[in-house]
């Protein structure tokens, strides 16, 4: 069975005809169950996102600030597995019908098997996978599973990556290009990092004619739509964990994140 | 003239220039990272072709660390060996304690050329934030400090070392709040302040060029070892015996003697309480290959890829991770690693004090312990070099709650003194 790499492209496109950004947001599977992590991403879906990344929590989340790294310690303690994860896949795409990608650490792949990892993320109906600490130069075996299932292979840029690199970075990836709006880890920030724009240009001067879609800081609807007038998409992820966080309990927790959600598609309607 | 004690590896086999050693290696990094990491790569190759940078380096290493270090026989602790020859590679002579200096001085000289003005550091036993907080103290460059909170405790004393020569010392609370945990929050750092800032690394694993580089930097223990070893003994040991954390003082050790086919290299990791307890952190005797910190190599790790707690009474050898370079001496053979107790590294450090009144770092007495087992396989013939990586001051506290030698214990002290006997047997 072939994954949902179309679905994410024409997902992508159709935003993009409405004259707008696509909504994408970031919830940790596991978190704050494995059952609760599912009705999460179906509130952030009715809110109004366009496609969700999934989160494979890790021991050692080297890329993530403290609030993700809390959702993380809570899903590990939970005892959440890779099996887990194939089941908020499955459950969130089928309930929902949008495009759902899982973000991890390269480590867990590696481990679980990269065939094994990309058969069943297909046949869970996953549309792909970015995996920020895997350099596009050490990606060669991931992305010959990943074709070969049909899933989208999103690599990041960030402000520092010079043009040839790029180039290289867009040539190889597929479905979009997660550019850092900043450099640092994630998190929720005050203002959205001046280098976005730029590098988001930068980015589609390479002419590979993948969408550009931005994360790290976006929290908010006046950011969101601040993104929206230069990007093809916002990622917002910490800002929906951290609501959950702070939800008195799990029912509260959904109707804010859902609350977020609805705010941010009106923040990515450019008008 | 050559350079005596920067002496980068001129076989140039290993790693390719992708950063491999056979499978281990390479560079598991963000994109954030990657203009970083290749800008260390690029001015490090300049920096081996420049003879400006080998003669500073020199004139540090012999008038600010003291080398060449001194090499010591120990016969009356060799006695608990099996009557073999001992040998200690004196790097607890180095300045601040430990061979930490050798590669801290390179990188500060290298983060100079960069033009950075801020150096960040992870340790864990605080030899290598101790290193580095005196390298950034001696060059005025901006310093942090990461350490995992349990090891700020545990090694109280290398804190108040690092405060002292102006470095921010951060006390990591995630994870396991030991070195790994550490080494992430340097990462975070760096993604964030990549721009005037450095991360020195302290050991030789990470991302490459880390791994060679930090090993070059090392190079000169083995390389001095081995020469004055021949001109002592007029032979080769029979083996050459180093703990391992991360790997850097083995590497800088065994490097030397690589092409020597019959000298042994035996890499001594932290049992713990014993394998068989799940509370160790021995790496290449339990892991599994993996990806940690940048690298591929053998990690500790369960079999969904998590990365799972490491325990050891020393807090530079409580590490989930190893250097690729070991993993793939390992795997070829040509490297021999074996596990050590807590308690066996225990008995060794107190040997070695009564007996020759040396007393080492809690990490070196686990390479201490290996060899008074290797000896006793060895027999009277035996010939071993043992790098004494890092003297015991800042494991005083930790020592004397094991052996109950503070007046307050008094009682204990009684207890433990019969239980504790000297057997120098490391298992």
């Amino acid at each position: 069975m072939s994954g949902n790499v179309q679905l994410l492209s024409d997902t992508l496109a159709a935003a993009q005809g409405e004259g707008r950004a696509a909504l994408i947001a970031y919830l940790p599977a596991g978190f704050p169950t494995v059952d609760g992590g599912i009705e999460a991403v179906k509130a952030v879906v009715a809110g109004g996102a366009d496609v969700v990344e999934v989160g494979l929590p890790h021991s050692d989340p080297v890329l993530d600030g403290p609030v993700i790294q809390t959702a993380d310690d809570i899903a590990l303690r939970g005892g959440v597995k890779i099996a887990d994860v194939m089941r908020t896949v499955r459950e969130a795409h089928a309930a929902t019908g949008v495009p759902v990608l899982v973000m991890t650490y390269w480590n867990p792949i590696d481990r679980y098997g990269v065939e094994r990892f990309t058969a069943e993320l297909a046949e869970a109906g996953g549309a792909g996978c970015i995996l920020p600490d895997l350099p596009v130069q050490e990606s060669a075996l991931w992305r010959e599973h990943a074709d070969k299932h049909g899933l989208a292979t999103v690599f990041v840029v960030a402000p520092s990556s010079r043009d040839e690199r790029l180039a290289t970075i867009t040539a190889a990836g597929s479905g979009f290009v997660y550019a850092a709006s900043l450099m640092g880890v994630t998190g929720t920030r005050e203002s959205v990092g001046q280098e976005a724009a730029a590098l988001v240009r930068r980015t589609r001067a390479t002419g590979s004619g993948l969408p550009v879609c931005v994360g790290l800081g976006v929290s908010n609807a006046v950011q969101a739509k601040e993104v929206a007038a230069f990007a093809d998409g916002v990622i917002v992820g910490s800002a929906f964990v951290k609501r959950m966080l702070d939800a008195p309990d799990e029912e509260a927790g959904l109707v804010a994140v859902r609350e977020l959600a609805a705010e941010l598609a009106a923040g990515v309607r450019r008008n | 003239m050559p350079s005596e004690f920067f002496i980068p590896d001129p076989q140039g086999q290993v790693p390719t220039s992708d950063g491999y050693f056979g499978d281990f290696g390479g560079k598991f990094i963000p994109e954030a990272l990657v203009a970083a990491v290749d800008e260390v790569a690029v001015e490090y190759e300049k920096a081996k072709a420049d003879p400006a940078f080998a003669a500073e380096l020199d004139d540090l290493m012999v008038h600010y660390t003291g080398r060449p270090s001194s090499l010591t026989e120990v016969p009356r602790f060799a006695e608990h060996a099996g009557g073999a020859r001992i040998f200690l590679k004196r790097e607890d002579l180095n300045h601040t304690g430990s061979h930490k200096i050798n590669n801290v001085l390179g990188q500060a000289l290298l983060t100079r050329r960069m033009g950075k003005t801020r150096v960040i550091a992870e340790t864990g036993a605080g030899q290598h934030g101790v290193a580095t907080a005196t390298a950034c103290a001696l060059f005025g460059l901006d310093c942090t400090i990461y350490m995992g909170e349990i090891d700020t405790e545990r090694q109280a004393l290398n804190v108040a070392r690092m405060r002292m020569l102006g470095a921010e010392v951060v006390a990591v609370k995630s994870g396991s709040r030991t070195l790994k945990d550490a080494i992430n929050e340097a990462f975070r750092d760096w993604v964030a302040n990549v721009d005037r800032t450095h991360y020195l690394f302290g050991t030789v694993a990470g991302p490459h060029p880390f791994p060679a580089m930090v090993r070059d930097f090392h190079r000169v223990i083995g390389v001095e070892a081995r020469k004055q070893i021949v001109e002592r003994t007029g032979r080769l040991p029979d083996a050459a015996v180093a703990c391992v954390g991360g790997g850097s003082n083995a590497i800088g050790l065994f490097h030397a003697f690589i092409p020597d086919a019959d000298v042994r290299l035996v890499g001594c990791e932290p049992a713990g309480h014993g394998i068989e307890t799940g509370e160790h952190a021995a790496t290449l005797s339990a892991g599994e290959p993996g990806i940690l910190h940048g690298s591929r190599s053998y990690v500790l790790q369960d079999e969904e890829g998590q990365i799972t707690e490491p325990y050891s009474i020393s807090a530079g050898l409580d590490y989930p991770g190893i250097g690729p370079e070991h993993s793939y001496l390992k795997d070829i053979g040509r490297g021999e690693y074996r596990a050590v107790t807590d308690d066996a590294a225990m008995q060794a450090l107190r040997l070695l004090s009564r007996t020759e009144g040396i007393i080492p770092a809690i990490e070196s007495a686990h390479a201490l312990a290996g060899a008074l087992d290797l000896g006793k396989e060895l027999g009277a013939d035996g010939l071993i070099l043992v790098n004494l990586s890092g003297r015991g001051d800042k494991d005083m506290d930790t020592a004397a709650r094991y052996f109950g030698l503070y007046d307050t214990d008094a009682v204990v002290a009684e207890d433990e003194a019969a239980v504790a006997e000297i057997t120098g047997d490391a298992k």
